[in-house]
């Protein structure tokens, strides 16, 4: 079945929605009270500070942690079985990723395909087709025999990309896809972000920087342990708010290095270059 | 000498035929599992399995029982016990493993000398293939077998693992099976091994063929063949040197690894020495 047509997709839906979740480890609270909802064909910002419970959210979202409290459905279903229907996709950081490992860019989209597979992971027809239609989709097609490390920093983001499209994925948790690429590569993602927006893919994804998210977010959720403010991109970067998830000076913050400002409302600062 | 003469006289005699055959097997299911080792970062845990299963064996043989079920039980309960002490307490990783393996190396060590009547101790130490016996060589090639069977079946699940276990869990991969799966097939594989090259050297059967190959090409199932490869000819290069030289058989096979491991470091055509200086 081709990925832009998965059942998963249906329009006006809502995508995760998380209620009450609290998750401890070993009597240390790591989240405590999380409430959001992320509709079909949207883009939320997960912002906090490192420790502040990115990754123990989305390690809740994929099934990893047992939750104290509260409870997590993906599509209408059940977390369990919304995984088990491969509806949630994870895209690691890149600093994770072993790019010595002896495998080309057609296997590793593949492996977004295991899951629906049999125990032998013998790929049919369709696997073969869904992950040729992923690579297209990213333009590394013609790039499918290279080693993984050969690829270039884009390059390699999508073809992290590619697999969460070939497994027909929903829901993409991108695990702070910024982090050292360049502003080309950047545009390129935020593109393809974008597409995967207009396809009704939901997009949760974690940064502690700003700077990056503000253009193309719907949503932002702030977290510090909890959620701290949550809503509409505009609404909720208060100086207020900012304040409250990092601490120290909101004003400081937006103007430090590394950091552009805030754009105005209706002004995609990616765009804004020629 | 004639080199006809060099490959065939050894083969006159019956016990060298077999070992020949058995470290051949032997050396390429190790050299298959070296690969998974070599890629999941796993050396330093295979040197303590390999060692850990001594007290395992001991027993097994003073209670007439298969070698390879007390292998088996001592080498998953080495890592059972490392990751329960690394779990509780602060200790590092690296120190736990120093530890856990060294104690149940000991405890193999104590229980040899005290029914030594059984067992010669040089034999697990150094391995002892020119003198096997047909009831070792009928479990060996068993485990060998069996080994090879599990790795093949599993062989996808396993680079996943491998290469991205987050991935693998994400998308329902039993990942805590596989750990375990790999794990029990190093245990298995230590105990073939050892009946080679002995608890001392058998870490070299796990690690050395897929380091040797991992510098040589950039895909898996290449990689595969080539660590196999480089095993079987090691032990059969190895066992005739021994034969001829009169040498420890287990030296001789290990020595022929390293050998092939530093042409492929300094020969290899992209990842070798030259191959970088060049650049």
């Amino acid at each position: 079945m081709a990925t832009h047509t998965h059942p998963d997709l249906a329009p006006n839906a809502e995508r995760i929605r998380v209620s009450h979740l609290c998750v401890s480890y070993h009597g240390v609270v790591a989240l405590h009270e999380v409430s959001l909802k992320v509709n079909a064909g949207s883009i939320c910002g997960l912002v906090g500070t490192n420790g502040a419970g990115k990754s123990t959210l989305f390690k809740a979202l994929m099934g990893f942690v047992r939750p104290a409290q509260g409870e997590i459905s993906i599509n209408g279903l059940p977390l369990r079985q919304a995984l088990r229907r491969q509806a949630v996709a994870y895209v690691p950081q890149m600093e994770s990723v072993d790019w010595n490992f002896p495998i080309h860019v057609a296997n590793v989209v593949m492996m977004g395909r295991y899951g629906g597979m049999n125990m032998l992971r013998i790929p049919g027809r369709d696997d073969h087709r869904a992950v040729r239609e992923s690579l297209e989709r990213v333009e590394l097609w013609p790039l499918r025999h290279r080693q993984i490390g050969e690829l270039s920093g884009g390059q390699r983001k999508r073809a992290f990309l590619a697999r969460a499209l070939a497994q027909g994925a929903s829901v993409l948790l991108l695990d702070e896809p910024f982090a050292g690429v360049d502003i080309r590569t950047e545009r390129l993602m935020i593109e393809l972000f974008q597409q995967f927006r207009a396809e009704g893919r939901s997009l949760l994804i974690s940064t502690h920087d700003l700077s990056h998210i503000t253009g193309f977010c719907d949503e932002v959720v702030l977290i510090n342990k909890t959620v701290l403010a949550y809503g509409d991109t505009s609404e909720v970067f208060t100086e207020e708010n900012l304040a409250r998830t990092f601490g120290g000076s909101p004003a400081q913050l937006l103007t430090s290095p590394g950091l552009e400002p805030l754009p105005e409302p209706g002004r995609e600062p990616w765009r804004s270059e020629p | 000498m004639d080199p006809l003469l060099w490959l065939l006289e050894p083969l006159r005699q019956d016990f060298m035929v077999r070992a020949l055959l058995v470290s051949a097997l032997v050396a390429g299911v190790c050299g298959l599992l070296s690969c998974f080792m070599t890629l999941k970062g796993w050396a330093l845990m295979g040197d303590a399995v390999s060692h850990a299963v001594m007290p395992g064996v001991v027993i097994a043989y003073a209670l007439n029982l298969p070698f390879a079920l007390g292998a088996f039980v001592f080498g998953v309960g080495s890592v059972a016990a490392i990751g329960y002490i690394k779990q509780m307490t602060r200790i590092k990783e690296d120190t736990v493993i120093g530890l856990v393996f060294t104690g149940f190396f000991a405890l193999g060590l104590t229980l040899v000398s005290k029914v030594r009547s059984t067992i010669d101790l040089t034999h697990i130490l150094f391995g002892n293939v020119l003198g096997i016996s047909g009831e070792d060589i009928r479990q060996t090639v068993l485990i060998s077998l069996l080994v090879l069977v599990v790795l093949l079946l599993f062989r996808r699940d396993l680079i996943l693992f491998c290469f991205d276990p987050t991935h693998a869990r994400s998308i329902g991969v039993n990942t805590g099976f596989l750990h375990y799966l790999l794990l029990s097939a190093l245990s298995l594989a230590a105990v073939a091994g050892l009946q080679t090259v002995g608890i001392i050297l058998v870490v070299a059967m796990l690690v050395t063929p897929g380091a040797t190959a991992y510098l040589l090409t950039d895909r898996f199932d290449r990689m595969t063949w080539i660590a196999i490869g480089s095993a079987v000819l090691s032990s059969v290069l190895g066992i005739y040197w021994s034969y001829w030289m009169d040498a420890s058989t287990a030296g001789c096979i290990v020595l022929v690894q390293t050998g092939l491991f530093l042409l492929s470091f300094l020969f290899a055509p992209r990842h070798g020495l030259l191959a970088q200086q060049r650049r």
